[in-house]
């Protein structure tokens, strides 16, 4: 119970966070997504072994999470979260990857354990990405942006209408499972058979809730076309934000900063 | 459609389930008129007006908006006379801001950008909500959510007006300004409500629907009048018409 | 299970990507074609459900462990294999960009694990045979849980597939099968139970529900398994490609790189390092801390490894440095911000 409550809360909480008005969430939807992208694609393009590469990416969420004024415990709640999922899938790698790969003075380390590291910056970097996208362009300005690539309609339309009706039902699911959670002492009543059938009231009602959207769209003349305002123009500012982003991904992608910084710092000369 | 009527003939909805929503209604509504639908919990209301849209299509009788009957050949253009307002207001508010759930009717009909924004602010100015022009529905409180799909429904310009508890949810105020807007309204409204003292103030008759049978139909101030009919069906009369045992002495025959 | 951005490489993750679309584009084009408008809000109202439907646990008899509603196969059922595929896919979409579930480059391959089986394979080839026009609880329990297994253990095979492509992970194929089919039998047996419950549940309260797509799509069996196959093979073909390449090319970006860049590239950065090299002199405050070089590393600087076997102590430093500064430009923006906005 506590838990639909939270990740509900969750959702809400980052839904509103992307109505904020900074100069992020006023550029376009097209050039986050794509500067988001390409971050990604930077990121885990590194071979296994690599650490020291992918640190400069941290300038990204640096950058974006205080311009766009993204509270950071939040994501830090977000982040240790989800943290033991990453060390989950990482955890193998030391198990079965012990060829020592490197020497810190006279301590060996393995393989496996800088690739488990290298997981785990990934991990970090790319869910911060994630967050970073949507708390500054929200999930409307994602739908419109993938409208504007060409995405088909029909996908986006059902899309945007998936998000407006998270809202109703989940605040539907969070009741209905409140009241089995009073009714229900201890285990009991967790089970199946209440399960099945809550969900399939929810089910039920779900579906006449469809056919009255429906009915509703019709009742304004809906034939299949959506109409929004906000039509998308390309400002300078935004093609300025998306180069200058990527480009950067291009430097940190090509050039090991760290390890040159590292030599200049310590004096070990290549 | 010139006329604007609106004519169910032995009228019966059974639902999937079994359920008898309404039972062999007639009822005859001519251009201009203003209709409430009043009855208890569960009485019918919101199956009848369901039938008014071609959201329920019943298992007898028949329906008729305007000169022709409903039918799936007609519905199209039934759906653009009649505005209903659903009973819950989050199946009418689809799209991702109020402004675009506004203008989504006007756009449909084909109209200019400018008409269509000319419509969008006319509605949620009249509405009272200009402010929440941007915001997504699920940021609403439940009366400004009424706000809302009310003004979807204004934005069409519709012929007839059917609304499923319009003033459930809003604040006194907006309970006058909603009784404001639709007294303005001059075209034919039908209304099913538990408000009684809007049904006073705003429609000439009434129709009182008990079990999915209409139990009666004319003049509200007579309905009002009929205290046994009104005790039988599970209703009270109106604040409005009731006498302050306080401040006015009980009228005893 | 969602496959992760972290474990994934971009050639694998860009691949299923394209797949996915192609998939996304083709599908919505039926639902198109089909004209059931009624199917858009539906899609979407129903992709909310699965959404809630999520949040809500049950406890899993015996076990004690809890479980919910996965949903691919359930909306299978109940929208048909091209409407579903969209459903899960959108519902997948939100879970990465609001949970974290799977990433965003991860998306293509998720898309394709837990939308193609379901839709493609298990709906149709399974509990539509099964199932056919008659359904009974009997034949909904057989068909949902059959299709429910097969589905998942598709998808958990190809999570394998696409995560030892990536070539991140050390796990070996035949260990990580072992882990992953068995964890899917189980959660594909649960699965498939509930649908079959809440399938029944719904069928018993109003029939008209699992009529409504047998009535306006028309059998979309042929044309599902022409997909399907047609899919299989690009899967196959992807696959084998892409692992052929991961093994000849293990760095398969860095090569790419190296082909676009040329020689060149290199020379240039070497003449930075010679630069650097100088600055470095004269700018070094660490210089005790130089690690032991060893020996092969400092005699073949060119090679890929062992640059690194020396380098690693200065790579910590640097790395060290380089997060310091970003934290430190993080909190002088968040001062700022905090000022100006
Ligand atoms: N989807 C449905 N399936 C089966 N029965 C239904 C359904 N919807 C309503 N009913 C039944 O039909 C009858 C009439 O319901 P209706 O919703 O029309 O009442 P109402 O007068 O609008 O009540 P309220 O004042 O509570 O809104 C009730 O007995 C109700 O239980
Ligand atoms: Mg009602």
């Amino acid at each position: 119970m506590a838990d639909i409550a939270r990740s509900f809360n969750d959702l809400n909480f980052l839904d509103h966070l992307s109505t904020g008005n900074s100069f992020l969430h006023r550029l376009d939807p097209r050039v986050k997504l794509l500067t988001v992208m390409g971050f990604i694609f930077a990121v885990v393009s590194f071979p296994r072994y690599e650490i020291s590469s992918l640190l400069p990416f941290f300038f990204f969420p640096a950058v974006m999470i205080p311009l766009a004024n993204i509270p950071v415990r939040y994501l830090m709640r977000k982040y240790l979260f989800l943290l033991p999922f990453a060390v989950l899938i990482g955890i193998f790698n030391p198990i079965f990857d012990r060829e020592p790969f490197a020497f810190i003075g006279p301590l060996a380390v393995s393989g496996g354990m800088i690739s488990f590291l290298s997981i785990l910056i990934r991990f970090t970097l790319t869910i911060l990405a994630a967050f970073i996208l949507v708390a500054v362009t929200g999930f409307n300005g994602i739908c419109l942006a993938l409208k504007r690539f060409k995405v088909p309609e029909v996908f986006c339309v059902q899309l945007m209408m998936l998000y407006r009706y998270i809202f109703v039902l989940s605040s539907e699911a969070v009741k209905m499972a409140r009241a089995r959670e009073l009714r229900s002492f201890g285990r009991k009543g967790q089970g199946i058979k209440p399960y099945v059938s809550l969900i399939g009231h929810l089910l039920l009602r779900t579906w006449d809730r469809a056919r009255r959207v429906h009915t509703a769209m019709l009742s304004r003349g809906f034939h299949g076309k959506f109409y929004m305002r906000r039509p998308l123009a390309l400002k300078a500012s935004d093609v300025i934000f998306c180069l200058a982003w990527l480009f950067l991904f291009i430097v940190f992608r090509l050039y090991d900063i760290p390890a040159v910084i590292g030599e200049i710092l310590t004096g070990a000369v290549a | 459609m010139s006329h604007h009527i609106v004519e169910l003939k032995n009228l019966t909805y059974v639902y999937p389930d079994g359920t008898t929503g309404i039972c062999d209604a007639s009822v005859r509504i001519t251009h201009g008129e203003s209709v409430a639908i009043i009855g208890p919990n569960g009485a019918g209301k919101s199956t009848l007006l369901l039938h008014l849209n071609g959201f329920l299509w019943p298992s007898s009788g028949s329906v008729r908006i305007g000169d022709a009957p409903l039918t799936k050949e007609t519905i199209r253009d039934v759906r653009r006379t009649v505005g209903m307002v659903f009973q819950d207001p989050d199946d009418q508010l689809f799209m991702p801001t109020i402004h675009d759930d506004v203008a989504f009717g006007p756009y449909n009909l084909g109209l200019p950008n400018e008409e269509v924004e000319e419509r969008v602010n006319s509605a949620l100015s009249r509405m009272g909500i200009m402010h929440l022009k941007d915001k997504p529905p699920y940021r609403l409180s439940a009366g400004e959510k009424r706000r809302a799909a009310i003004a979807t429904v204004l934005s069409m310009m519709p012929d007839i007006l059917v609304m499923d508890e319009p003033s459930t949810g809003l604040d006194p105020f907006g309970r006058r300004q909603l009784i404001g807007i639709l007294k303005e309204f001059t075209h034919t409204k039908i209304i099913a409500t538990h408000d009684l003292d809007l049904v006073a103030d705003l429609c000439e008759r009434a129709i009182i629907i008990h079990d999915g049978r209409i139990k009666a139909d004319g003049p509200t101030a007579d309905i009002f009048r009929d205290e046994a009919l009104l005790h039988e069906c599970g209703l009270e009369k109106p604040f409005s018409m009731q006498s302050c045992p306080i401040c006015s002495p009980v009228p005893k025959p | 299970m969602h496959m992760a951005d972290a474990l994934i490489s971009p050639a694998v993750g860009g691949a299923m990507w394209a797949v996915s679309a192609g998939l996304i584009g083709y599908c919505s084009k039926k639902v198109k074609e089909d004209l059931d408008e009624r199917k858009v809000p539906l899609m979407g109202v129903m992709g909310a459900f699965i959404f809630a439907a999520q949040m809500i646990n049950f406890t899993i008899p015996a076990t004690g462990s809890s479980g919910h509603l996965g949903g691919g196969l359930i909306l299978a059922i109940l929208l048909g294999p091209y409407a579903a595929f969209l459903v899960i896919s959108s519902v997948l979409v939100v879970q990465a960009l609001f949970f974290a579930d799977g990433g965003l480059l991860a998306l293509g391959c998720n898309i394709f694990n837990l939308g193609f089986f379901p839709a493609f394979v298990a709906y149709p080839l399974i509990y539509k045979k099964i199932v056919k026009d008659s359904a009974s609880p009997g034949r909904i329990l057989t068909g949902s849980l059959l299709a429910a297994i097969i589905g998942l253990q598709l998808g958990a095979f190809g999570v394998v597939l696409e995560t030892l492509c990536s070539g991140i992970t050390s796990l070996p194929f035949t260990t990580f099968v072992a882990l992953m089919q068995p964890i899917h039998l189980g959660i594909g047996i649960v699965e498939g139970l509930v649908t079959a419950a809440v399938v029944s549940f719904v069928w018993k309260a109003n029939p008209e529900i699992l009529d409504l797509k047998a009535s306006t799509a028309p059998s979309p069996i042929m044309h599902a398994r022409q997909v399907a196959i047609v899919l299989l093979v690009a899967a196959a073909f992807t696959g084998g490609f892409v692992s052929w390449f991961a093994s000849e090319h293990p760095d398969g970006l860095e090569w790419a790189i190296e082909k676009v860049t040329g020689k060149e590239e290199l020379e240039n950065a070497y003449n930075i390092q010679d630069a650097l090299a100088q600055l470095q002199e004269k700018s070094a405050f660490l210089p005790d801390y130089s690690l032991k070089v060893s020996e092969a590393a400092a005699a073949q600087p060119g090679q890929d490894q062992d640059p690194r076997l020396g380098t690693s102590v200065s790579g910590i430093v640097g790395g060290f440095f380089t997060l310091c500064l970003a934290v430190l430009v993080g909190f002088a923006l968040k001062k700022r911000s905090a000022g100006s906005w």
